[in-house]
């Protein structure tokens, strides 16, 4: 059973520059922070390494970091600009008993993230929830389209900050 | 029920009027659409199972809209669903009814501020006949609402169109 430390050093040493650093001291648990470019890669050798072999992807999420500036759009409305959105990959080894959490930014405007689906079958549909929702594109993953809201949700992404409700989907009334 | 009970005394003979016929026989046998939406159907399922005994108010779930009489909406409309239930609702065959069962289904409920995915109240879809309040409503609520219902049936009239 290896400490997110130990396999902060492992990756660290294979992937160099593409992991950043190792986030501890925080209520929430410690996580590695890495690049996005090699996300899948990073995740391939996570799963097929003798001494890490995290065969399972327990949670794919994403959070809206929402640290960008905000400027008015052309209807006076305030939206953000810039600023990062950040998805967290809950892996286990079950084989191991080991867990480690890793965390990616990407560019909010044009987020654009390698899929782990061929990694692991299950981030298909955490995808698809997290494009669904957060509006990040998952390259090269075999369905990206949404998979909670309706097929023809042309509003957005319920779970940026800065989303707004419209006031009507086919014919129907939105707002209380 | 009431029509016919103790009306066999002495002629094997009643005499009723058509419209008091056919609405004991709407009100006594109200096939429900077999549907449910959150946790509202688990208790609509208890109200169907042996305890509380939905049967005996002649309400069997069917599995076809265009075989039952009432649509129970049990549980959070979402925006998705909404246009769905619609559809149903528009292959139930005449005459029809539509309880609204619990709290999402009467106005949203706990998603009627920040909900993006949930529909403020069915009736912005289909009109409704009987709300019932709760979240969840138990099993009793829900045989009241039926009751509601069944009053509202014998109150109809082939002649006269409710207001």
């Amino acid at each position: 059973m290896k400490t997110t430390e130990e396999i902060f050093i492992i990756i660290k040493q294979k992937f160099n520059d593409d992991i950043l650093n190792h986030v501890k001291g925080q209520p929430v648990e410690e996580y590695i922070e890495a690049k996005p470019a090699a996300i899948d890669q990073i995740c391939l050798y996570l799963r097929n390494t003798e001494d890490l072999m995290f065969d399972n992807l327990m949670n794919l999420s994403a959070v809206d970091d929402f640290n960008g500036h905000k400027i008015k759009d052309e209807s006076g409305k305030e939206i953000m600009s810039g600023g990062t959105l950040s998805v967290f990959y809950h892996l286990e080894s079950m084989k191991l008993n080991q867990k480690v959490t890793l965390k990616i930014s990407t560019n909010r405007d044009n987020p654009e993230v390698n899929s782990v689906d061929p990694v692991w079958h299950s981030a298909n549909w955490h995808e698809r929830e997290a494009f669904d929702l957060f509006g990040i594109k998952f390259l090269n993953h075999p369905d990206l389209s949404r998979i909670l809201m309706p097929y023809d949700w042309e509003f957005g992404y319920p779970l940026r900050k800065d989303y707004e409700n419209p006031e009507f989907y086919h014919g129907m009334k939105v707002p209380y | 029920m009431g029509l016919l009970d103790q009306q066999f005394k002495d002629e094997n003979i009643v005499i009723t009027s058509v419209e008091d016929l056919l609405n004991w026989a709407r009100l006594s046998s109200l096939w429900q659409m077999g549907f449910g939406l959150a946790c509202c159907a688990i208790e609509m399922m208890a109200t169907s199972a042996s305890h509380y005994d939905f049967d005996r108010f002649g309400v069997i779930p069917r599995p076809s809209p265009r075989q039952s009489d009432v649509i129970i909406i049990s549980g959070t409309v979402t925006l998705k669903m909404a246009t769905r239930i619609k559809r149903l609702y528009e292959q139930m065959p005449d005459p029809k009814y539509v309880i609204s069962m619990g709290s999402c289904s009467n106005c949203g409920g706990p998603y009627w501020e920040h909900g993006y995915h949930v529909l403020k109240g069915v009736d912005r879809v289909i009109p409704v006949d009987v709300y019932v309040p709760g979240c969840p409503p138990r099993p009793e609520a829900l045989l009241e609402g039926l009751l509601k219902l069944q009053e509202k049936i014998r109150n109809e009239s082939l002649v006269k169109k409710p207001a």
